[in-house]
């Protein structure tokens, strides 16, 4: 067992030098400047040229790379340039928030998902399968931009029920779960949780047309069980698949949505990358694209150490 | 085994997510709130030389600090005038004009109790040009030194005088001074005191010292701060201790929060969630002002023109096509589309400005002039010129640039021109700006539309006239001057009286428009919209808002 982890860490590292490698060098190919954030374009050609030198970014592309990684191996994401702030407690943060909000987002698409996949699957054909399935058809297809700001005009602009914008009267710094701070989150999740609503209902709607079509229920009909017993079994050899399915959009939604979180100016790892990106703030990008990305590495290298764990044949495989 | 993988995906998640539920207590609010959604993405810097460009300036420079200048924000019929700041006078060395004498005013301290004096002058002067002072921070170089350009170096007389020396005499320097902001050296010492002793880099030092400033800041202006959250909110309380008493705060608390996109910001303000928005969608400002808020604007020194190239082979260096161009262009129709957001420019400054200068060329809405000028040119309607403007899909500052440009576009149809455009992104097209034309990044085009701001001489007029001011040097993309313009600016640049300062700059101004090297289209009117319940709002000719003026109704 020990030499599986280390045989599956041993791969995971050079998987994470290649996308420190991905991550750097991304951003420099982008054409523009790296100090655009703190040199107006009105600042001279022999300022510019002082602080490229003072930001190190007249050495060579291979220097930098190591001098960065070497920092970001200790922990440490440079400082963003346009702010001046540690980029690391700046990920962190977002990384928090939208962590929040992912979970919600998805508790919300799990819940709806699952009623109308089950809905929609137990009485196929019917008309509460078409309407079940159109209203999965449109979550997956709707933009969830455009329908963020729909929700925002109807209940934030019209009916003036619920805040357009940020994560509570405080910021998310003095968040705390009562009814002022959640409802900042009521819309963004909302509008977040569509997608995964519309693929969850999709999914279940077929495993339980499928399960209703095997002979165990038939079995089980014939053993005198009622609907509501059947529709138990269904449901538990539905679950597994339906909670993976959840935690793969889970995982999606971690990346935050840069779209979403800007409409809403949820302060996560979207509205982050959105403000690094317009700005031109480099080490904030990096570090914010390198920290996601590591992410999703380590978690897989942990689910595949656990199922290793699980299921001995995956680690003679 | 491929849902067990997934399944352990979202257990890891379902871990992660516990560790995430911590709750912080919550933020009381004062009665007399004013709230506002800015443009920015994030709250600007609030050490003292902010960055976001003049947003930045208006809501966490001229708040919470103040300039040794100051802008007079005090009237919406006229052009925002300097005025004294922290310094009460100014005078030039009668024998050497590279020195300057600045009289500070007395008894002004900062918010943290410390005074201010030459000292602090010396101090902040030293922070963006004095690379061994321990308090040099290369990022509020870029944004400072660039708007100061030939300030070096400042000395203390006595505690109320202060010295500054520049590279060549300039008059421009009071005007310069103005974005300057003075922070609290006491203040900065403290934070750096507290920086923890296991940091032994000096740079790394004074750069904590920073960031522990910026959270916590000290100035002296009518608003101190009293909470910050980064990229989410910045709080600020009013300064009872004011040293100007007719600009002591009537509000008690004034949050700003980033509202990036538009849509966001007017849904903000039509739920009551902000009581102030900067420039609102424009679609909605029927909506807007349906709902009893106010919509302010005013012309304001933000020019958007296309800047024309000179080099070798420019269709633009025959001076009809020039003022054809110009002639061409309906900006009343132009700004019916903009919703009546923008002014019709007749220069850079509008008549009446100290530095208009009454020119010879009449810039208005003239096609068939146009037309006789093209054809004198040797164009027609089956023989159109041709030529392609560089442009972005958006940008700070750069209003609407795709309809504008489009509306413009088939303008100069008319008039025989077939414009095309090079889009490419906006920091894209910063970079280019500083290339000029004859650089590849060009990309074949004969002319570039990135909007300015013409608050002080050298960047409305002396940076894209001059010859000293070719790429890389500056902004003078286009490669236009000559000696009889380069030497009204060195007239100018050598004329100390302020009145007769104004008369060699509306010289220049005039020569500029006379040689029309932009297609001037639009000035921008800075609209904003607010709650009825804010009184007291001067919307002055600038690309600033004085907020401590302003009260709110209960």
């Amino acid at each position: 067992m020990l030499s599986y982890v280390v045989r599956r860490v041993a791969y995971a590292l050079p998987i994470m030098v290649g996308v420190s490698l991905l991550c750097f060098m991304l951003v420099y190919l982008a054409p523009g400047d790296p100090l655009v954030s703190i040199l107006p374009p009105d600042a001279s050609a022999e300022l510019q040229r002082q602080l490229m030198q003072l930001y190190g970014f007249d050495r060579p592309l291979p220097e930098q790379f190591v001098n960065w990684l070497w920092r970001a191996a200790h922990g440490d994401l440079g400082t963003s340039i346009a702010t001046g702030r540690p980029v690391a407690s700046e990920v962190l943060n977002a990384v928090g928030n939208t962590l929040m909000l992912a979970c919600v987002a998805t508790a919300i698409g799990f819940f709806f998902g699952c009623l109308f996949g089950f809905v929609a699957g137990y009485y196929r054909h019917s008309a509460l399968d078409r309407a079940a399935s159109l209203l999965s058809v449109v979550g997956v297809s709707v933009p969830h931009y455009w329908l963020g700001m729909v929700l925002v005009i109807v209940f934030s602009a019209k009916l003036g029920w619920l805040p357009p914008t940020g994560a509570g009267p405080g910021g998310s710094s003095s968040w705390a779960p009562d009814w002022a701070h959640v409802r900042h989150m009521v819309l963004p999740a909302i509008t977040m949780s569509v997608i995964p609503m519309g693929i969850i209902a999709r999914t279940v709607r077929a495993l339980v047309a499928e399960t209703l079509a095997q002979e165990f229920v038939v079995g089980l009909r014939a053993r005198g069980l009622r609907d509501a017993g059947i529709f138990l079994h269904v449901v538990r050899n539905c679950a597994p698949t339906a909670l993976a399915v959840m935690g793969l959009q889970l995982g999606y939604l971690l990346g935050g949505s840069i779209l979403v979180e800007t409409v809403f100016s949820w302060p996560g790892t979207g509205f982050l990358l959105n403000s690094a990106i317009f700005q031109r703030d480099l080490p904030l990008l990096q570090g914010t694209i390198l920290v996601l990305a590591l992410f999703f590495v380590v978690l897989n290298l942990l689910v595949d150490i656990l199922q290793g764990v699980f299921d001995p044949r995956i680690e003679r495989s | 085994m491929q849902q067990t993988r997934i399944r352990m995906t979202s257990l890891a998640a379902g871990l992660a997510l516990a560790g995430l539920v911590a709750a912080l207590p919550g933020a009381a609010r004062a009665e007399s709130t004013l709230r506002i959604g800015m443009t920015a993405g994030d709250i600007p810097r609030t050490l003292g030389q902010p960055d976001q460009g003049f947003e930045g300036n208006r809501f966490t420079g001229i708040p919470l600090y103040d300039g040794l200048t100051q802008w007079d924000l005090s009237k919406a019929d006229a052009p925002s005038a300097l005025i004294p700041g922290l310094a009460e006078s100014w005078s030039v060395d009668a024998n050497d004009k590279t020195k300057w004498i600045f009289k500070l005013r007395p008894g002004v301290t900062f918010h943290d109790g410390s005074p201010f004096n030459a000292d602090a002058v010396v101090w902040n002067v030293d922070k963006v040009l004095k690379k061994d002072a321990e308090q040099f921070d290369p990022s509020q170089v870029g944004v400072t030194a660039s708007r100061m350009p030939t300030l070096r170096s400042a000395r203390k007389i006595d505690d109320l005088t202060v010295e500054l020396v520049t590279s060549e005499p300039d008059s421009f320097l009071p005007i310069n001074l103005s974005n300057l902001f003075m922070a609290s050296p006491a203040h900065w010492r403290k934070k750096l005191a507290a920086v923890p002793a296991s940091v032994a880099d000096r740079t790394e030092r004074s750069q904590q010292a920073w960031t522990a400033f910026a959270a916590d800041a000290s100035g002296t202006g009518p608003f101190k701060m009293a909470k910050f959250v980064p990229r989410e909110r910045l709080e600020l309380v009013r300064n009872d201790q004011y040293w100007d008493p007719g600009r002591r705060p009537k509000i008690d608390r004034v949050v700003m929060l980033p509202l990036p996109e538009a849509n966001a910001r007017t849904a903000a303000l039509m739920s009551g969630q902000v009581d102030w928005i900067e420039a609102p969608a424009p679609d909605a400002f029927e909506a807007i002002k349906g709902r009893g808020f106010v919509i302010y604007s005013n012309q304001q020194p933000h020019v958007w023109p296309w800047q024309l190239s000179f080099v070798e082979g420019s269709p633009w260096l025959d001076k009809r096509v020039r003022y054809a161009a110009n002639l061409c262009v309906n900006r009343t129709e132009l700004k019916e589309l903009l919703g009546g957001m923008m002014a019709e420019p007749k220069g850079t400054v509008p008549p009446g400005h100290p530095w208009w200068g009454d020119p010879k060329f009449d810039i208005k809405y003239d096609p068939d002039a146009a037309r006789k000028l093209m054809a004198e040119a040797g164009y027609s309607r089956s023989k159109p010129l041709k030529v392609t403007i560089q442009t972005s899909a958006s940008g700070s500052g750069q209003m609407q640039p795709l309809p504008m440009n489009e509306y413009v576009q088939q303008n100069l149809k008319d008039c025989y021109f077939d414009v095309s455009f090079d889009v490419v992104e906006w920091n894209t097209l910063f970079t280019n700006w500083r290339k000029g034309a004859k650089d590849p990044s060009a990309n074949g085009s004969n002319a570039i539309n990135v909007s300015f701001a013409a608050m002080d001489p050298f960047f409305a007029m002396v940076r894209f006239a001059s010859t000293k001011a070719f790429p890389p040097v500056s902004n003078n993309w286009g490669y236009f001057g000559n000696d009889e313009i380069d030497k009204l600016i060195a007239d100018a640049r050598t004329t100390f009286e302020p009145k007769a300062l104004d008369a060699a700059l509306a010289k220049l101004h005039a020569r500029i428009v006379e040689e029309a090297p932009f297609v001037w289209i639009a000035h921008d009117v800075g609209p904003r919209a607010l709650s009825p319940k804010v009184k007291g709002v001067v919307q002055p000719q600038s690309w600033f808002i004085d907020i401590a003026t302003m009260s709110m109704q209960p």
